[in-house]
């Protein structure tokens, strides 16, 4: 099986604003992107990493059908960085049927039935929300993506919740290996609604003020929405390499980390194992760390037993909030940026570690070259992913 | 891409409940009878997540056992691909109905039930397996898109791979916007080595050109346009258990051609 995949180009959007150099100065001076909730009427005492100006940029009109947050969302992050040239010099360079687009989402439009609903009013629903296939089925994120790009070749989603677009790398690592394609679209988008804002309500998991990754007294999360694109290529320039992914399942609880962080500790060494690494060699780990107490302490204890306390991380969540299943592809990109310009982010919010955690958590940005990093993502249902970055 | 081997089926049909009813239809044997599927409950489901599980989840599993049983390998072993284009629909309908009546009486179970990846979660935490799973929708290409990625990571080894694709009908609300009339599940058992008593020798391709238009016999279109229903042409392949090519819909102009050299 074919491992390292050079990431022939890559670009992001989130709280934190449009592309990598707006993700790259707010790491550096550690602005945070999050605001007090405020998206329409859910009135939650809680805060939000919102994308600025959705509700303000319809799709074009070609592409109306498929109009809807996520979608928005998705078409500002591929025009940026030139990640729209760099797909389409690839579909010139091995044919537009030989690139795949594999992407997470774990709501999609999901928001435009939530608003069908409310109108109702205990009738048929409205025709707007006509166009379910385009906007809210999970396949709509990629056959918008695919369509907007005029690719032919296969295409999907991950859907495994705050671990499908960090999943998305590994499926489509697998699918160059295995000869379906050339080069894959892999990312996601992940827009704020109803759902998960409840949802997470429910579970008493929202933080009243801003979250505080691995801080004693932190006390939830703060939902976040973000987009991003990588392009993975068979062969070619690229300034980072994908290295490795490692994939495991808690067998513990649908919405609880394992105590231990067993199958968290399992993805790292994967994911360590695939890039024939140690744990020494790697430089910095961007940590799920979501701010709540049971999420932290479960990915300390796997951090801890796989890296042992010494190698730095981050938890940026406090930077951008959770972006649920586009975190995967936003701390992917925010690795790749550590990679290429030699900046470890620091952890927002937090004014120091609990000290009842062990890993080496940066509170400020550090400087430093490093040749390696690594970033956790897990989901409900116990959906453990870990991809591993270096440079050539 | 590299050959893979078929290592036991399972099926949720209406009319074809279990591989050896779906065997006997697609083989020509036994006429397809419409009749309604009784609804399954998984037997590995421990007691406190069958209190919790939703028709989908029971639907899903049942099929992934019957096809676990059938392969002759440990239940535990299996990484899983699940793919499903709508998901649990009637978790959707009441999360939708309550955010639009009282937002704050959101139930967490019915939170938790909603994401894509419950079967997946339900189906580790019932065998207590750590491998790894994956979660896929590609809409009406669902299944061959759950092919392709299963394919792919048994070739990615080291473990077997379990396939589940299911699709349930909408609740009367929803069913407007996506018109699946039943219930279908189907599971394959993969893997690269083909064990002691393997159904069959598959390989796919990724084909640009459209797949010929399915041609099941009566009765069996309901379960065509449910879209793990779009195993048919592969599953009559494999009950017929002769040699042969049959290519699957896939995306647009796209479809999968997978052929098979039955044992």
């Amino acid at each position: 099986m074919q491992h390292r995949l050079p990431i022939t180009a890559f670009t992001v959007t989130s709280a934190l604003g449009p592309g990598c150099a707006a993700h790259l100065d707010a790491i550096e001076h550690t602005r945070a992107g999050l605001r007090r909730e405020d998206f329409e009427g859910a009135a939650l005492d809680t805060w939000l990493g919102r994308v600025a100006d959705l509700e303000h940029t319809p799709l074009p009109p070609r592409f109306e059908r498929y109009d809807c947050r996520n979608n928005r969302l998705a078409l500002i992050a591929l025009a940026q960085d030139g990640f729209e040239d760099a797909v389409r010099r690839a579909a010139h360079r091995y044919g537009a049927q030989r690139i795949a687009v594999i992407l997470g989402t774990s709501t999609s439009g999901i928001r435009e039935t939530e608003l069908a609903y409310q109108q109702r009013n205990g009738g048929a629903l409205p025709a707007t929300a006509g166009s379910y296939r385009h906007r809210h089925n999970l396949f709509s994120l990629p056959e918008f993506v695919r369509d907007y790009l005029g690719l032919r070749g296969p295409a999907q989603t991950i859907s495994t919740a705050c671990s499908s677009s960090a999943k998305a790398f590994a499926s489509g690592l697998r699918s160059i290996s295995a000869g379906l394609c050339d080069a894959v679209v892999v990312g996601g988008v992940d827009t704020l609604c109803f759902t998960t804002l409840f949802g997470f309500n429910s579970l008493e998991l929202l933080a009243p003020s801003p979250c505080r990754p691995w801080a004693a007294d932190r006390d939830g999360i703060s939902v976040g929405e973000a987009g991003g694109f990588a392009l993975l290529e068979r062969d070619g320039e690229g300034a980072i390499v994908f290295e490795g992914y490692g994939e495991s399942s808690d067998a513990y609880h649908m919405s609880a980390p394992h105590p231990q962080g067993a199958g968290a500790a399992l993805a790292m060494q994967q994911a360590l194992a695939m890039a024939g690494c140690t744990p020494a060699d790697v430089d910095y780990i961007n940590l799920h760390g979501t701010g709540t107490l049971a999420n932290d302490r479960s990915e300390d204890f796997a951090v801890c037993r796989v890296f042992g306390p010494g190698v730095p991380c981050s938890a940026t969540k406090g930077l951008t909030g959770h972006a649920l299943g586009a975190a995967g592809i936003l701390e992917a990109a925010i690795c790749l940026l550590a990679l290429q310009h030699g900046l470890l982010p620091g952890t927002a919010n937090t004014p120091a570690r609990d000290p009842d955690l062990g890993a080496n958590l940066l509170l400020e940005p550090r400087r430093r070259a490093l040749a390696r990093a690594v970033t956790n993502s897990f989901g409900f249902g116990g959906s453990n992913c870990s991809l591993v970055f270096a440079r050539p | 891409m590299s050959a893979f081997y078929v290592r036991g089926i399972g099926m949720q049909a209406p009319g074809m409940q279990g591989w050896s009813a779906c065997c006997g239809v697609l083989s020509g044997r036994v006429p397809y009878s419409d009749q309604a599927l009784v609804p399954p409950m998984p037997e590995i489901l421990p007691s406190n997540e069958r209190r919790r599980a939703t028709a989908s989840v029971r639907l899903a599993l049942s099929a992934a056992q019957e096809a676990a049983a059938a392969s002759g390998v440990d239940v535990s072993a299996f990484a899983t691909v699940f793919t499903s284009s709508d998901g649990d629909g009637v978790t959707l309908d009441q999360i939708c109905n309550t955010l639009a009546r009282a937002p704050l009486d959101l139930s967490p179970t019915r939170f938790h039930n909603s994401v894509h990846n419950a079967p997946a979660g339900y189906w580790s935490i019932a065998i207590q397996s750590r491998h790894a799973s994956t979660s896929l929708c590609a809409f009406d290409a669902s299944f061959a898109a759950g092919l392709m990625e299963a394919a792919a990571q048994v070739a990615a080894g080291p473990a077997p791979v379990l396939l589940v694709a299911f699709d349930l009908p909408f609740p009367p609300v929803l069913n407007p916007l996506r018109p699946v009339s039943v219930p279908v599940a189907v599971a394959l058992a993969l893997s690269a080595d083909p064990g002691s008593a393997p159904m069959a020798r598959c390989a796919l391709a990724f084909e640009a050109s459209a797949a010929p238009a399915f041609a099941g016999q009566g009765g069996l279109d309901a379960l065509y346009a449910n879209p793990a229903g779009r195993a048919l042409p592969l599953l009559a392949l494999l009950a017929q258990r002769a040699p042969g090519t049959v290519r699957l819909e896939y995306l647009d102009s796209c479809s999968l051609a997978v052929q098979a050299q039955p044992f």
